[in-house]
């Protein structure tokens, strides 16, 4: 590890303060990714700013259709929250199949989505059901907000605070878990809803966490596993590494999407 | 460095670390308490498991400085003299460990699990919250058996279940 300053804010303003002081300052959540990134020296921030002291980033509300969690939420909090299993069980769900029990006590909401990993959960469950990621400037639909491998819009120093899922409608997710990793190789969202049908995949592809168009609209035209025969998504555009290649990924994205569909309709 | 603060296996300890330092490098090389094993540097082999306020966490994944006034527990900590935590006694009883290498994180995962789920553990449940510990000598089965028993054992009134707490 290269060497940091470290500081632990009480209050998000003194957190701003930390991470404007410096241009390679760093936020610090559950430290399940940056921790091991900054073993293997793939990262030097100057500061790490531990968010674990601010009270404001905690908690999970329902306001109005919304539900609203903070960014320092643990996974096994959203696992095992019962507002969350009353209203969105499938946030639930997804969040009981990160990593691993230790991992779920660490981890948080806002960390995972500010890194955007290609194989994280949380993002197939934000584009699905279009939630909003909220910083400390400004708020994003999750369309704006993850652009990339690893990237989102989040410019230095900002803060995600919140992630605010609408309610209504229905969702599930399917994942197929990498047997060492725990992390996606394919993970498929699906949310029936009043704004339509929308199915994100994450693990799979080269450009991160995406909306399946082709899929939408064949479930559009007929809600059942039926309608997406023949479909998969393009295997060139796939991941192909160690662990699979290209078109296993694609087969997969097709098999987890059928699979949730099946679900979802079984449950009507 | 920094001035740190924290109580681990019950006593209080004041020690100066590089900000750098890896809670599982302040217990084993600072301290000496080298119950707790690195089997791995991806974070994924739960070697390192230790009980952080109570819950289990990967001692590799969290920097000391994060501990800051928290209690941490090791596997050091679980025994009350020469009596075994009953899930250090279950892997005994069980056969639960071959080389030893993964044992301290798996009872402090098992105890996690206690924590959570409660003391009746059917065996799939077990297999299913073990997936973040490795063993590479046992095949797990006999590991299984061991955390179920050691839960069951959590339940009743031994009092070297409530120092764990
Ligand atoms: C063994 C293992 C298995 C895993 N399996 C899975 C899996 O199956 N699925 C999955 O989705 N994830 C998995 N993860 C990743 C895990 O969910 C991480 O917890 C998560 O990706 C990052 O969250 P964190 O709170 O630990 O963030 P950190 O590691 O602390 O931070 C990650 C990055 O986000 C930035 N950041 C953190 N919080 C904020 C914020 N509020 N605002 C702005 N930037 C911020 C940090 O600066 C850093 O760059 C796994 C991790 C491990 C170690
Ligand atoms: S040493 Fe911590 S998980 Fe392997
Ligand atoms: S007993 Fe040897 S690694 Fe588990």
């Amino acid at each position: 590890m290269f060497a940091f300053a470290y500081h632990r804010p009480a209050t998000l303003i003194e957190a701003q303060a930390a991470l404007a002081a410096s241009e390679e300052a760093k936020p610090l959540a559950g430290g399940q990714t940056l921790i091991p990134t900054l073993k293997q020296r793939l990262a030097s921030p100057s500061d790490l700013v531990d968010l674990g002291g601010i009270p404001a980033l905690r908690g999970i509300t329902v306001v109005q259709d919304l539900l609203v969690i903070g960014a320092m939420v643990r996974h096994v909090e959203v696992a095992t929250s019962p507002i969350v299993a009353t209203h969105l069980p499938a946030l639930a769900a997804l969040a009981g199949l990160i990593g691993d029990p230790a991992v779920r006590n660490r981890g948080t909401l806002g960390g995972s989505v500010a890194n955007n990993d290609p194989s994280a959960d949380y993002p197939a469950a934000c584009l699905a059901l279009d939630a909003v990621i909220v910083t400390d400037r400004r708020e994003l639909p999750a369309g704006d907000f993850f652009t990339g491998l690893f990237e989102t819009a989040l410019q230095p120093g900002e803060i995600v605070t919140a992630v605010r899922f609408p309610l209504g409608g229905e969702a599930t997710y399917e994942k197929f878990p990498n047997p060492a990793s725990r992390y996606a190789m394919a993970g498929v969202f699906v949310r029936r809803g009043e704004g339509g049908i929308r199915v994100a995949v994450t693990g799979a592809s080269q450009g991160g966490v995406f909306r399946w168009g082709a899929a939408e609209a064949a479930l559009a035209a007929g809600f059942s596993p039926a309608a997406l025969d023949g479909l998969r998504p393009e295997a060139e555009e796939m991941i192909a590494d160690i662990h699979g290649s290209g078109a296993y990924r694609a087969q997969l994205v097709a098999v987890m999407a059928r699979r949730a569909v099946a679900r979802l309709a079984a449950a009507r | 460095m920094r001035d740190l603060t924290l109580t681990i296996n019950g006593a209080p300890v004041s020690v100066a670390v590089d900000e750098r330092t890896l809670l599982v490098q302040l217990l084993r090389d600072e301290l000496r308490l080298t119950g707790t094993h690195v089997g791995c540097d991806t974070s994924q082999c739960g070697a390192c498991n230790v009980l952080l306020d109570g819950e289990a966490v990967k001692a590799c994944a969290v920097l000391a400085v994060q501990a800051e006034g928290a209690g941490v527990v090791t596997i050091e900590g679980l025994a009350q003299g020469e009596a075994l935590h009953p899930m250090q006694a279950a892997f005994r009883e069980h056969h639960g460990l071959q080389c030893g290498f993964c044992t301290p994180g798996m009872i402090v995962a098992g105890i996690d699990m206690v924590r959570r789920l409660g003391t009746e553990l059917d065996a799939q449940t077990v297999r299913a919250e073990l997936e973040g510990n490795l063993c590479r000598c046992t095949g797990y089965h006999n590991i299984v058996k061991a955390i179920q028993a050691g839960a069951s054992a959590m339940a009743g009134p031994a009092p070297a279940a409530v120092a764990a707490e």
